[in-house]
């Protein structure tokens, strides 16, 4: 699996979505979602995104008040995953215009169904806006 | 709980009114355990077991958001879930597909359940209704699973709605993983899309193939060509990059393969404008392509150019690059030796971590002396995590197969006393070990090892910091044990008795006292014998017999202690012996100084007799025992006229000797194997299990036991000769049991017994508590003495 895991994060520690391409059990999402929004929230703009965590890595970035984390395997590229990140951003933007965090929280599905359309089994598998966004744009329309 | 009654279906909140609600709550009211949370909960599970589609649904997804967010366990409403995806009405499948890929795992027994509704919705004409299958089953597909449905996969895969085959390409991997067998069965189809090449499935084909290959490079090389054509061709960043890693694995194996991929390589290099394409392109170079020099030239260049970007994550990615190269080029790292220094001092801690380690890769005999110099500086600057980061790694490194790239010991032991005075240090048990690893095999730095102890001993400032104090106790130690490379042990004892040693924990300051005493001990030794010697020459000859009987009578030691005492004890040789140990004691051991040092011992260590701590006692005793013995000989030696020169040696010289000879035996460092090579003797049976112990000490609660030695004049704290281990466990007051098998034994063998009733035999003592011990042992001492 390239990638692990997918979670959002609001300044304040609270989880806005999490995603999980690998089973673990509760205590242990909890367990870990404590340890890595400890270990990102606090460092500051001029250091790197980029933080190794036990046996992999987690890309990382902030969005207005909302960070965007992803665990991935020690040998994927950081730079391509900062990319994803913000293909992602730009997706929600365009569906829910000027995307914020109460759309993510008030639409959570929404925002489930565009990243299972991106990524599945932990490796991406869409890259361009259109096609990801086809599909629920067409489920929208449907009675 | 109450039936769901059509209430619940009117009335039943939407999640959107649950997120409202909790939004509503107060801040901390948000957590799992909170009221509002908890009624929601109740809610959900009246909800969820109505008949009502729609009402099951809601409550459903309200469920597996709380489950998601929050935390909250929904493995009880397994069955639901799989009723919710049963409903034909997609909006409501969706839901439950979702709540199964939040909550179902291998364990989940439902899932068998599921199976049918699978194969049915894969089977589905609607494009949707399939990929919600499709996704679920890539999430939470068992063995069983994949199995069962691997034929209608393997019919996806060939499917000509693009949106599906997609997704099937993706679920594949889940399978593959999952049913091995499925591999002989879709893996034609799979490459079959792979050489289609269809601008949407790209992606998809080519992660899947990125990652089998990263487990299993040997069996997709016959694929390459189609990889090769793809690299050329594709115009997608993001399958490049992909295509790249399944290459990198794949050139290593295969040397034809990586000529011909250099080139296009290096073009796309040279070419994007895209960072993380450039940074994959040179991450392949410097990882499997690293035979190609004009390649590694080019990658070297661009990552230069990431080095010196302001962006830390390229800053960090150009490190990474670069120490990954350390290794095979270092003249990659050479070039760029100014980034690299200074992002030593970058303001974030991972960049600093990564230009360190690099820096230390570079570490070879010529430049350790730079590179430390260089390092010690930028730790002086930094705070207090990195400084340690980085002495901990000039230590490592300098350490590293018995100080592989040290040659000049001297250079490196003053670089330890140097790195025990920054003000941050906390390497305190490392850099103990080396002084003392460094004092024991390398003779010829032992001057300079004194010297440096002797600087650390004599600073009352560096008392007062804990993390010290394991320096403070390997400096104390080096300079007892070498004391005869001294300059001054008449300072030294000074050092080590000065009040400010009061801060240090007991076991250090043992170590300090033990060390005050083989001072102590020299300095005796050679005022005595400055005094024979200067007796006899004004007498005959008849007084040199008894020098050089004692060295002979000397200890059953090493070669090396004898040939010591020869140098040192041939009365023709007396001065210049002591001139070339490099020091003028035989100037400064007057009468007076011998004086001063004995009531300075006694000023020192007399307040700590009755210390609490037995291995202060111990040795305080020892130690102002020993001055008791020497006290009145040498006060009488002021009265002393020359006639009694003809005085035969006394005892307190004798004893002196005796002490001095046994100090001066050299113990090596012993392999940790050597307990090992000794055969257990016969009739010894050394049993693991102590719980026969029980029996006897059943109820008996253990002292906490730190290491203590039944002293021998020479234990060190390292190497406790302690009564066994065993003994300390049996470390407990005598049960009723034994003190009566003990009067027994009295009165039978009354006969036998030293001394009066109270004590006890020797081997029996081990079942008193320390202190008790030591005051018996102690007595027979100053009884035999």
């Amino acid at each position: 699996m390239a990638i692990r895991f997918v979670l959002m994060v609001n300044k304040q520690g609270q989880t806005r979505l999490a995603q999980y391409y690998e089973y673990l059990t509760l205590e242990e999402r909890r367990a870990l979602e404590g340890e890595i929004v400890r270990k990102c929230l606090a460092r500051t703009e001029q250091q790197c995104s980029f933080v190794e965590h036990r046996n992999y890595k987690i890309v990382y970035r902030r969005y207005a008040s909302l960070f965007f984390l992803v665990g991935v395997d020690n040998d994927e590229n950081e730079l391509a995953i900062l990319e994803f990140i913000h293909l992602l951003v730009e997706t929600m933007d365009r569906h829910f215009g000027n995307v914020c965090e109460l759309d993510i929280m008030f639409h959570l599905e929404k925002a489930h169904f565009m990243l299972e359309e991106m990524v599945m089994n932990g490796c991406i598998v869409e890259t361009s806006k259109s096609n990801i966004l086809a599909p629920i744009q067409l489920i929208d329309k449907a009675p | 709980m109450a039936n769901p009654s059509i209430m619940d279906t009117l009335f039943q909140r939407s999640l959107e009114d649950l997120i409202k609600g909790i939004r509503l709550q107060s801040p901390d009211s948000s957590t799992p355990t909170s009221s509002f949370l908890c009624k929601s909960m109740e809610e959900i599970r009246r909800e969820i077991k109505s008949t009502d589609p729609h009402t099951k649904s809601i409550a459903l997804l309200k469920l597996t958001y709380l489950n998601s967010i929050y935390g909250f366990d929904m493995s009880w409403a397994a069955f639901h879930v799989v009723e919710v995806i049963s409903y034909p009405q997609f909006p409501l499948k969706k839901i439950g597909y979702s709540a199964a890929t939040a909550s179902f795992h291998d364990g989940t027994d439902v899932l068998l359940l599921l199976t049918n509704q699978l194969r049915k919705d894969l089977s589905s004409s609607n494009g949707f209704e399939v990929s919600l299958a499709l996704q679920c089953l890539s999430v939470i597909g068992t063995t069983d699973l994949c199995r069962d449905l691997c034929n209608e996969i393997f019919t996806l895969l060939s499917s000509t709605r693009i949106y599906v085959k997609k997704k099937a390409i993706a679920v594949v991997l889940r399978v593959f993983r999952k049913y091995q067998d499925a591999v002989g069965v879709c893996f034609k189809r799979l490459v079959d899309n792979l050489e289609s090449s269809e601008p949407q499935g790209m992606s998809a084909v080519v992660g899947v193939f990125c990652e089998l290959t990263l487990r299993d490079p040997e069996g997709y090389l016959p694929l390459a060509p189609e990889f090769y054509r793809i690299l050329i061709d594709c115009k997608n960043n993001w399958v490049l990059i992909k295509v790249l890693k399944i290459f990198a694995k794949l050139a290593p194996l295969e040397p034809r393969l990586a000529k011909k991929i250099v080139d296009p390589i290096c073009e796309i290099m040279r070419r994007t404008m895209a960072k993380s394409l450039m940074f994959e392109c040179i991450w392949t170079v410097v990882s499997s392509l690293s035979e190609y020099e004009s390649a590694v030239k080019l990658a070297v260049v661009k990552a230069r150019e990431l080095l010196v970007d302001d962006d830390p994550n390229l800053k960090y990615l150009g490190l990474k690059a670069l120490s990954s190269l350390a290794f095979n080029h270092p003249w990659a790292v050479v070039e760029n030796k100014d980034a690299v220094i200074s992002s030593l001092s970058d303001a974030d801690p991972n960049i600093k971590l990564a230009s360190l380690r690099i820096v230390m890769s570079m570490v070879s005999e010529d430049n350790v002396v730079e590179i430390s110099r260089v390092l010690i500086n930028y730790s002086l600057k930094s705070d207090p995590d990195f400084c340690n980061e980085i002495l901990r790694s000039i230590l490592t490194t300098c350490s590293r197969n018995y100080y592989e790239v040290v040659f000049d010991f001297d250079w490196y032991i003053s670089l330890l006393g140097e790195m025990s005075r920054i003000p941050y240090c906390q390497r305190g048990e490392e850099i103990e070990n080396q002084l003392i690893d460094i004092g024991m095999r390398v003779k010829d730095a032992r001057q300079e090892l004194v010297r440096v102890a002797r600087d650390l001993l004599i600073d009352p400032a560096l008392l007062g910091n804990p993390f010290l104090h394991r320096i403070l106790s390997a400096a104390a130690w080096v300079s007892g044990e070498y004391v005869e490379l001294s300059k001054s042990p008449f300072e030294l004892m000074e050092a080590l008795l000065q009040p400010r040693t009061s801060l240090l924990p007991p076991l250090i300051r043992a170590v300090y006292i033990q060390s005050a005493f083989k001072v102590l001990v020299y300095c005796l030794h050679s005022y005595l014998l400055q005094k024979e010697a200067t007796a006899s020459s004004f007498a005959a000859d008849g007084n040199t017999p008894w020098i050089e009987n004692s060295a002979i009578q000397g200890p059953e030691g090493s070669d090396l202690a004898t040939s010591e005492l020869d140098r040192e004890f041939n009365p023709r040789d007396f001065s210049p012996s002591f001139e070339n140990n490099g020091h003028s004691i035989s100037k400064l051991s007057t009468h007076k100084s011998m004086v001063n040092l004995l009531n300075l011992t006694e000023m020192a260590l007399g307040p700590l007799m009755e210390s609490h701590e037995v291995e202060i006692q111990e040795r305080v005793r020892n130690i102002l025992g020993v001055k008791e013995l020497v006290k009145q000989e040498i006060l009488d030696h002021s009265a002393q006229k020359e006639e009694n020169s003809e005085k035969k040696e006394s005892d307190a010289s004798k004893i002196i000797e005796l002490i001095y000879h046994s100090f001066s035996e050299e113990l090596g460092p012993v392999s940790a194997s050597a307990q090992a090579r000794i055969t257990v003797p016969n009739g010894l049976v050394l049993k693991d299990n102590l719980a026969e112990l029980e029996i006897i000490c059943g109820d008996i609660e253990l002292p906490v036991s730190t290491s203590f030695s039944l002293g021998t004049l020479h234990s060190r704290e390292k190497e406790v000769l302690s009564l066994d281990d065993a003994a300390s466990n049996e470390d407990s007051e005598p049960s009723t049991e034994s003190t009566s098998l003990l009067s027994e034994h009295y009165k039978r063998h009354k006969l036998y017994y030293l001394l009066e009733r109270k004590m006890m035999p020797f081997p029996l003592i081990i079942h008193l508590p320390m202190k008790v011990r030591f005051r018996i042992i102690r007595s027979m001492i100053s009884m035999i003495l």
